[in-house]
C-alpha cells in the first residue's frame, strides 16, 4: 500500500482533487502443451474445434483430471511473485450458462487458491518504485469462443480454448494512476515471461486484464468501484482507466453516485460502457468440484521447483548495477525482456559495462524498434556488437565510425574487425599525420586562431575541421590534445 | 434341454468354461427371453446382433484357450453407462438419441473380460428415483407380483431395469449404479443381490453423472457369488477418474463361503425407525440370528446422526446434480428446442427435455447453492456428512466388522402408488441406504425372506471402506441360510 497520497497523481476535478484507486485481475494463460483438465492441445489457432477432447466438450460422463504441469507453472508463478504457496487448495465450480461454456460451469478456485499473498515491485518512468500487493493467484479453465459473424441467424461456438489453463492473478487496490497500472501489467508480464509460465501475448489473448476502478477524495474511504472486463492491451488499460476515472468524477461532482457494475472498454470510441449492473450479476453458486480431490503437494515439491527458477528481473537488475556499473534506469531497460538481458550480458562480459549498455539500449534496441524486430532475431549478434565495442575501446575506430560500422553489420553482416580492415575505416592515431592536418587548418584560418585564444570553446570548430580532413578517421582525443597544445589553450 | 436363463452367472461361467454350452447358445437363449419379456419394459434398447457377434467372438476365444473371467456371459447394461456406438440416454428425453463415441471404463473392463452385451437397461431418469417411474421410456414392471394379485409393482429404482432383468432371468447379471440406494433398494425389491462398492472402487468415467461425490457403479445379480465375480471385473483404479482409488482388486469370489466365525456384527439402534413394520423388524432379527448361527457375534451399536442423513442427502445430491446436468443445454448434443434468444432456447430445451422429478431436483439443488442459502443448506449438509462418516468410524474402531440393517422400510409397492403428491414419500425409501453413500462405504443387499404378501425383503450389510470381501462372506451366510428366493412366475410370457 502507498500510505501517502502523491499530489502529482491526483486528478483535478471541477470541485477539487480526486484520487483514483485501481486493482487488477490479470488472466494469464498458462504455458503448457495440454489443457488444465484434459489432454487436448493448447496450440493457438487451428481450425475451429480442432483441439477439443470429450472432456472439453462436456460429453456425458466425462471427468476432469488435473494437468500436473499447469500446477507446477502456477507454483513457479507464485514463487516469482514472492507469494505464499498453499500446499492444499480446492477446485470449485462456478456455475453459469453460456454457449461457450460446455459444462455449464467453469472449474476455478474460489475459497482456497493455490497461491496466496505476494508482491510485485514496479518501477515508474520517473524512477520511483512502488510495491503492489498480490492478493492471490488461482487456476481456472478458459471458456470457448462464440462466433457471431458466420451466419445471419446463428452463432457458432469454437471450443479450442475451452479448458485451457488460466492463472487469475488478483492485485490489491494499490495502484493510483493509469501510469502505475500500465507499469504494473508490464512488470507482471516481464516476470511471467522470465518464468516461462505465460507468453504474455496480449494480441492472442494470453494476457487479459479486468480493471477495478474507483475514485475518492484524497484520504477518504474507498469509493464504489466499477470493473472493466477483458481489456487486452496495456495501452487500452491506460485509456480505460483515464476514461473511467473521469466518468466517475463527473458523476460525483454532479452530485450523483456510482453504481457498482461491470463495464466494457470500447477501444474504437475510447470509452467504457455498462455491461451489467450489480443486480444483474450472476449468482455463480460456487461449490467444491466433487469430481476433483483437493489439490495437495509437499513443500519438498515446491522447493524443487524453486531450485529450477531462473534469475528474475529484480535480481538481475540489481546484479547488472553491481556487476556492470550501469545506472538503475539502464538496468531496468535491459532486464525488461529476458532475451534482451541475455544479449546485454553477452556483450558486457569482459568489456566496459556502461559502454555495452549504451550500445545495446541506444543503438541495438533503437534499431530493432525502428525495424519492428525482436532481439531474438536481431541481425547483429551479441558477438558482433561486442566486436564493435572492442574496436572503440581499443581506439581503432571513433564512436561516429562505429555507428557507421554498426549499420554495415546490420545490413550486410560480417566480422566488424574485418570490415574495418577491408574498408580502411581505422582511426588515425599517428600523431604525425594529425599534427600535419592541424597545422594545415591553423595556417588556413589565422582569424579563427585569434578568436579561439579569446574563446577556448572555439576549439570544437577546429576539431571538426581536422576530422573532416581526415575523413573521420582521426582519433578525436588525439586531435583535441594536439590542437590545445598548438593553440595554447588549457 | 434345461432353460439356460435359469443358470446363475457362476454356473453359466463354469458350463461355458467346461464347453458344455457355448456362449452363442446361452446368448441366444437370453436374446429370446429378452424379446419375450418386453412387457416388463426392462430393456430400453435390445442389441441382439451385437450380443450374438460378441458371443461368436467369445466362442472363438474359448476355442483358442484365451477365455477371460466373464467369457461369453450375457449381461444387461444400465443406460447410464456410455457404450460406444450404442445409444446411451440415461433414460432422459434430453439425450434421447445420444450415441457416445466412447465406452465407460467399467463396461470396457467387462468386455475386456469377455462379457456379452444384451442391451441397455431402463432406469429412473438420470438415476433420480426409487421406483423406475421417472424414466422417459416409462416404468419398468417388476417380475414379482403379490400373492393372488396381478397388480403391477415397481422393481425399485433407480436401477429398476437391472433388478427386474436379473429377477426375470433376462440377463445373467447387470450393471447398476447407486447414489442413495439405487442398487440395494431395487435388489431388495426383486429378491436379487446388489452391492454398492466403496466410493472410488469403480471408475465413474463414462457413467452419466447424477451426484459425483455419491455415485458408484456396482452389479446386480442373482447370487452373492455372481456379485463377487462381476465386481472383480468392474472394479479398479482409473487414471481418468480422479476420485477412483489406486489399490489392488482382490479375488472377491474367494471371500464367498469364507468363515464369518468371530466377526462382530453391529445392529444400529437408530435404524429402528418410527412406524417400522413388524415384518421388517422380524426380518432384521432373522438376519441377525442367521449370522449368529454362523458364529458371528451380534452387538448393538449407535450411529447417532442417522436421522439427519436423508435430509442432508437431499441437499447434497440435488446440489451436485443441478451442476452436473447443466451441460444438457441444447448447444452441443441432445435435444434442442429453439427460442427467440439463447436464454429462451435454454429454457425451452430444459423444460422439454427433462422430466418432472429431474426438474424438481435441479431446482432444489440450485436453491441450496444460491447466495444466502449456501451456508444454511449445503455447508451444513456437508457437516452432517462428516458426522455420519465419523459415526461409522467410531463403530468400526470398536472392532465391528460390518453392520446389519434392513435394506428398505417395506416390500415393493405398486406402480403409481407412491410419491404422486408428496415426493418425500418416495424419498423415504432411501432411509436405510443413503447413510452408506454419505459415508462412502460399501453396502450389499441380500434377500432375507418373503413378506406376508409373497414379496421379497432384503437385508443390508454395511462394511468397512474397501472391505467388500467381508460383505461377500456375510452375504453368502444369509443367502445360504435364507435360501435362494423362489423366482417369480413368468406371467409375461
Amino acid at each position: 500500500m502507498n500510505a501517502t497520497v502523491d499530489p502529482k497523481k491526483l486528478i483535478k476535478g471541477a470541485t477539487g482533487d480526486w484520487e483514483v484507486v485501481i486493482g487488477m485481475e490479470i488472466h494469464a494463460q498458462v504455458t503448457s502443451k495440454s489443457k488444465l483438465f484434459s489432454g487436448a492441445s493448447t496450440e493457438f489457432g487451428g481450425d475451429p474445434n480442432d483441439h477439443v477432447s470429450l472432456v472439453d466438450a462436456a460429453m456425458p460422463g466425462m471427468l476432469p483430471v488435473i494437468n500436473a504441469e499447469c500446477v507446477a507453472q502456477a507454483i513457479r508463478t507464485g514463487l516469482g511473485l514472492k507469494a505464499q504457496i498453499n500446499l492444499r487448495s480446492v477446485f470449485d465450480r462456478k456455475n453459469y450458462f453460456y454457449p461457450d461454456l460446455p459444462q455449464g460451469y467453469q472449474i476455478s478456485q474460489y475459497k482456497d487458491p493455490i497461491v496466496g499473498e505476494g508482491e510485485v515491485l514496479v518501477d515508474l518512468p520517473d524512477g520511483q518504485q512502488i510495491t503492489v500487493g498480490i492478493e492471490r493467484l488461482h487456476l481456472e479453465q478458459d471458456a470457448g469462443k462464440s462466433l457471431h459473424d458466420q451466419s445471419p441467424t446463428l452463432s457458432f461456438v469454437d471450443l479450442n480454448r475451452s479448458g485451457v489453463a488460466l492463472m487469475e492473478i488478483v492485485s490489491r487496490p494499490d495502484l493510483r494512476s493509469s501510469e502505475e497500472a500500465r507499469a504494473y501489467v508490464t512488470k507482471l508480464r516481464t516476470i511471467l515471461r522470465y518464468l516461462g509460465t505465460c507468453d504474455g501475448n496480449m494480441e492472442e489473448g494470453s494476457l487479459r486484464a479486468d480493471v477495478n476502478v474507483s475514485v475518492r477524495r484524497p484520504g477518504e474511504a474507498l469509493g464504489t468501484r466499477c470493473e472493466i472486463k477483458n481489456v487486452n492491451s496495456i495501452r487500452f488499460i491506460g485509456q480505460a482507466i483515464e476514461y473511467e476515472a473521469r466518468r466517475q468524477i463527473g458523476i460525483l461532482e454532479d452530485g450523483g453516485k456510482i453504481d457498482q457494475e461491470t463495464r466494457l472498454f470500447d477501444p474504437g470510441k475510447g470509452e467504457t460502457r455498462s455491461m451489467r449492473s450489480k443486480e444483474e450479476a450472476h449468482d455463480y453458486r460456487y461449490f467444491p468440484d466433487p469430481d476433483l480431490l483437493p489439490l495437495e503437494f509437499t513443500q519438498a515439491y515446491v522447493d524443487e521447483l524453486k531450485k529450477g527458477l531462473p534469475e528474475l528481473p529484480d535480481e538481475k537488475k540489481a546484479r547488472f548495477i553491481a556487476t556492470y556499473g550501469v545506472t538503475a534506469y539502464d538496468a531496468g531497460v535491459l532486464v525488461a525482456e529476458r532475451a534482451g538481458a541475455d544479449y546485454f550480458e553477452a556483450v558486457a562480459k569482459g568489456r566496459d559495462g556502461k559502454a555495452a549498455a549504451n550500445w545495446v539500449i541506444n543503438e541495438l534496441f533503437g534499431r530493432l524498434n525502428k525495424d519492428g524486430k525482436d532481439v531474438t532475431n536481431s541481425p547483429v549478434s551479441a558477438a558482433q556488437l561486442g566486436g564493435i565495442v572492442d574496436l572503440i575501446s581499443e581506439g581503432t575506430i571513433s564512436g561516429k565510425l562505429a555507428k557507421d560500422l554498426f549499420e554495415i553489420v546490420w545490413t550486410e553482416g560480417g566480422d566488424p574487425k574485418e570490415i574495418v580492415e577491408a574498408r580502411g575505416m581505422k582511426q588515425v592515431t599517428d600523431t604525425g599525420a594529425i599534427e600535419a592536418a592541424v597545422d594545415a587548418v591553423i595556417a588556413a584560418n589565422p582569424d579563427k586562431v585569434e578568436q579561439a585564444k579569446a574563446k577556448p570553446t572555439m576549439i570544437g570548430w577546429f576539431v571538426g575541421q581536422v576530422m573532416k580532413q581526415s575523413g573521420g578517421k582521426a582519433n578525436p582525443q588525439a586531435v583535441n590534445d594536439i590542437l590545445k597544445a598548438k593553440l595554447g589553450i588549457e | 434341454m434345461t432353460d439356460l436363463t435359469q443358470l446363475t452367472l457362476a454356473e453359466a461361467r463354469d458350463a461355458v468354461a467346461a464347453k458344455t454350452i457355448s456362449s452363442t447358445e446361452i446368448t441366444k437363449a437370453f436374446v429370446d427371453a429378452v424379446e419375450k419379456a418386453r412387457p416388463l419394459n426392462a430393456y430400453v434398447l435390445e442389441t441382439p446382433e451385437k450380443a450374438l457377434a460378441m458371443a461368436k467372438a467369445s466362442d472363438e476365444r474359448i476355442a483358442k484357450g484365451q477365455a477371460g473371467p466373464l467369457e461369453g456371459l450375457p449381461l444387461g447394461i444400465k443406460d447410464l453407462y456410455a457404450t460406444e456406438g450404442t445409444r446411451t440416454t440415461a433414460c432422459s428425453k434430453i439425450i434421447g438419441n445420444f450415441v457416445p463415441a466412447y465406452e465407460s471404463t467399467v463396461t470396457s473392463q467387462l468386455w475386456r473380460d469377455g462379457a456379452v452385451m444384451l442391451g441397455k437397461l431402463n432406469n429412473d431418469e438420470f438415476a433420480m428415483g426409487s421406483s423406475n417411474e421417472t424414466s422417459a421410456f416409462g416404468p419398468v414392471v417388476s417380475p414379482w407380483q403379490r400373492t393372488g394379485s396381478n397388480a403391477k409393482l415397481v422393481p425399485g429404482g433407480s436401477s429398476g431395469g437391472s433388478s427386474a432383468a436379473v429377477a426375470a432371468n433376462i440377463c445373467l447379471g447387470a450393471t447398476a449404479t447407486d447414489t442413495g440406494g439405487s442398487i440395494r433398494q431395487p435388489a431388495a425389491f426383486t429378491g436379487t443381490v446388489g452391492i454398492k462398492p466403496t466410493y472410488g472402487r469403480c471408475s465413474r468415467w463414462g457413467i452419466v453423472a447424477f451426484a459425483s461425490s455419491l455415485d458408484q457403479a456396482g452389479p446386480i445379480a442373482k447370487t452373492v457369488r455372481d456379485n463377487a465375480i462381476l465386481l472383480r471385473s468392474m472394479a479398479g483404479f482409473d487414471p481418468k477418474d480422479s476420485t477412483s482409488v489406486d489399490r489392488p482388486v482382490p479375488d472377491y469370489e474367494k471371500a464367498v463361503g469364507a468363515s464369518v466365525k468371530g466377526m462382530k456384527i453391529g445392529i444400529p439402534k437408530e435404524y429402528r425407525v418410527d412406524g417400522m413394520s413388524a415384518e421388517i423388524e422380524a426380518l432384521w432379527q432373522k438376519g441377525a440370528d442367521m449370522l449368529r448361527a454362523a458364529g458371528a457375534e451380534i452387538v448393538e451399536v449407535s450411529l447417532p446422526h442417522t436421522k439427519y442423513a436423508l435430509p442432508a442427502y437431499y441437499i447434497v445430491a440435488p446440489a451436485e446434480a443441478s451442476s452436473n446436468l447443466a451441460r444438457y443445454d441444447g448447444v452441443r448434443y441432445g435435444v434442442r428446442v429453439p427460442g427467440k434468444d439463447i436464454v429462451s432456447m435454454y429454457e425451452n430445451t430444459r423444460a422439454e427435455g427433462f422430466g418432472k422429478e429431474v426438474r424438481r431436483r435441479i431446482m432444489i439443488g440450485t436453491y441450496v447453492l444460491s447466495a444466502g442459502y449456501y451456508d444454511a443448506y449445503y455447508v451444513r449438509a456437508q457437516k452432517i456428512r462428516t458426522l455420519i462418516r465419523q459415526d461409522f468410524e467410531k463403530v468400526y474402531a470398536q472392532g465391528v466388522n460390518a453392520i446389519l440393517t434392513p435394506a428398505t422400510p417395506s416390500a415393493a409397492f405398486g406402480i403409481g402408488e407412491k410419491g404422486g403428491a408428496d415426493p418425500v414419500e418416495m424419498y423415504l425409501n432411501d432411509v436405510f441406504t443413503v447413510t452408506v453413500n454419505m459415508a462412502g462405504l460399501p453396502g450389499i443387499a441380500v434377500p432375507g425372506g418373503l413378506s406376508t404378501e409373497g414379496l421379497p425383503l432384503g437385508l443390508q450389510l454395511i462394511g468397512r471402506p474397501f472391505d467388500e470381501e467381508t460383505l461377500f462372506s456375510l452375504g453368502e451366510v444369509i443367502e445360504q441360510a435364507a435360501g435362494r428366493i423362489a423366482l417369480p412366475q413368468r406371467w409375461w410370457a
